[in-house]
């Protein structure tokens, strides 16, 4: 099996980008039981894209997608802008170190991505005042973390399923 | 990987830069918003760029009913029927009761003067979804200013109240939980008709009476409703039961914790009240106090003039 860095890929379009990033924020918003056991998935998908298109998507996204989580969930205003800033250097600056390893290497660097991303929003909260939410809010981070490899093969299947199709 | 080539000489500022631009940003912003709350207008827009987002989240639940509905069996249907029309035949007779005696208390408010009561209007509403938050308990509605919810206002479900409407934007608001720890309502129990203020007790999902004295009288199971002492909730709604009542022997006040009555985090459709007629609401207190102490002010400052040009003739 050719390692996935290694395998020519097509150049990405921007509307997949944009698709994605709809549908991370569309399973944000769908009514969660209890929210703290449900991954990010804006954070992980920001964080697939900053890994494999640090050019294209890097610290702005990040900080323009946390604006629109903030106000949609009326939370203070720039507390998710700060954490997926954070969330979107550290991808950008590990990308090239990320690439080098299997899916689940990668998920090990991943969980602590979104570790680094939840404290953030935890330290901003306590910082306003709220009590701590209890230990269960790491196990979003952690599912988030064992979703990746399946989040990294259906967001480059638009790249690779015409590439097999050239093959034949 | 792709196979551009890299840009060797337009790359914009370094990584580390950036993250301390937009870090410095996230920073200003909610300090900003957190003690000014300058930033409401910027808030309105992004939340309006999300509705479609958030409108489209609620496909799911509601597909999901409507597939349910469509294999539901007749005999749970007639049985459904048979139960509201149970339930119908109660409502009913409660309601006439309700006329009866609200006739009879305009009447015997009539005898003591009092002032009417401000007929409560209510908006129906739907749940959009809960705030992705685990340290806010809010909900968000389907309601907002273009359909005249405005803030302030409670709102309630069948069987209590549910919260507050804390920030109102054009199609959708914000409704602050009882549950959330900033949330305060005046309450009164149902048995005696002692009065005390509930607070959100947070994670735990209950509500608590702080800062009761040792010996007031609860008990567990006692009703609590709202005594519509702030103007803000009318009186009578059901607030919450309480189930637990510490009376520490070292501290001088008693901790009763109450389970809220509505279904806080479970129902789908929601009543926002609205009782204030525009300009019937009372000034607040600090307002006329102020105008109270300009008034007296000005007249102190009458009098001084008075004086001295009487000391001049």
């Amino acid at each position: 099996m050719i390692p996935s860095s290694s395998q020519i890929l097509l150049p990405v379009r921007m509307s997949t980008i944009i698709a994605s990033f709809a549908l991370a924020l569309f399973l944000n918003f769908l009514p969660w039981r209890d929210l703290r056991l449900v991954p990010d998935f804006v954070a992980l998908v920001l964080a697939f894209w900053c890994v494999r298109q640090p050019r294209l998507v890097g610290l702005g996204v990040g900080w323009t997608l946390g604006l629109l989580t903030d106000a949609g969930n009326g939370v203070l205003l720039g507390q998710h802008a700060l954490a997926y800033s954070v969330l979107a250097f550290l991808s950008v600056w590990l990308s090239r170190r990320i690439l080098w390893f299997g899916p689940m290497l990668q998920s090990l660097h991943i969980v602590l991505i979104l570790l680094v991303t939840q404290a953030a929003v935890l330290l901003v909260r306590l910082a306003a005042g709220d009590p701590f939410p209890g230990w269960p809010i790491i196990v979003g981070p952690l599912g988030g973390a064992l979703l990746w490899p399946l989040v990294t093969w259906l967001l480059l299947l638009p790249q690779r399923r015409q590439e097999r199709e050239q093959a034949i | 990987m792709d196979h551009t080539p890299p840009p060797f000489f337009k790359r914009g500022p370094a990584p580390l830069v950036r993250l301390f631009f937009f870090a410095s940003l996230s920073l200003a912003l909610l300090v900003v918003d957190a003690r000014f709350r300058y930033v409401d207008g910027l808030r309105t827009w992004l939340a309006l760029a999300a509705y479609p987002l958030q409108r489209a989240a609620t496909w799911p639940i509601d597909i999901a009913v409507s597939v349910g509905g469509y294999f539901s069996t007749q005999a749970n249907l007639i049985e459904e029927n048979e139960r509201l029309r149970a339930q119908a035949l109660a409502n009913m007779q409660d309601a006439q009761r309700y006329h009866a005696l609200q006739a009879e208390t305009a009447e015997l408010r009539r005898i003591i003067g009092a002032i009417d009561k401000l007929e409560v209007q209510s908006t129906p509403a739907e749940v959009l979804y809960l705030s992705r938050d685990p340290y806010a308990h809010k909900l968000f509605i389907d309601r907002g200013s273009v359909q005249g919810v405005r803030p302030g206002s409670p709102v309630a479900d069948d069987t209590g109240v549910v919260g507050q409407v804390t920030r109102v934007h054009p199609l959708l608001s914000e409704v602050t939980l009882l549950t959330n720890p900033d949330q305060a309502i005046p309450v009164q129990v149902v048995r005696n008709g002692l009065r005390a203020v509930a607070f959100g007790g947070g994670a735990s999902g209950m509500i608590e009476l702080r800062y009761m004295p040792a010996n007031a009288e609860v008990q567990n199971g006692d009703r609590l409703v709202t005594s519509g002492i702030d103007g803000t909730y009318p009186a009578g709604l059901a607030v919450a039961t309480v189930v637990r009542v510490e009376r520490d022997e070292e501290r001088s006040f008693a901790r009763v914790i109450c389970k809220p009555a509505a279904g806080i985090e479970r129902g789908r459709y929601v009543l926002v009240l609205s009782n204030e007629a525009e300009g019937a609401r009372p000034p607040r207190p600090d307002e006329t106090q102020a105008k109270e102490r300009r008034a007296e002010k000005t007249r102190r400052a009458k009098t001084k003039d008075k004086a001295a040009g009487d000391d001049s003739q």
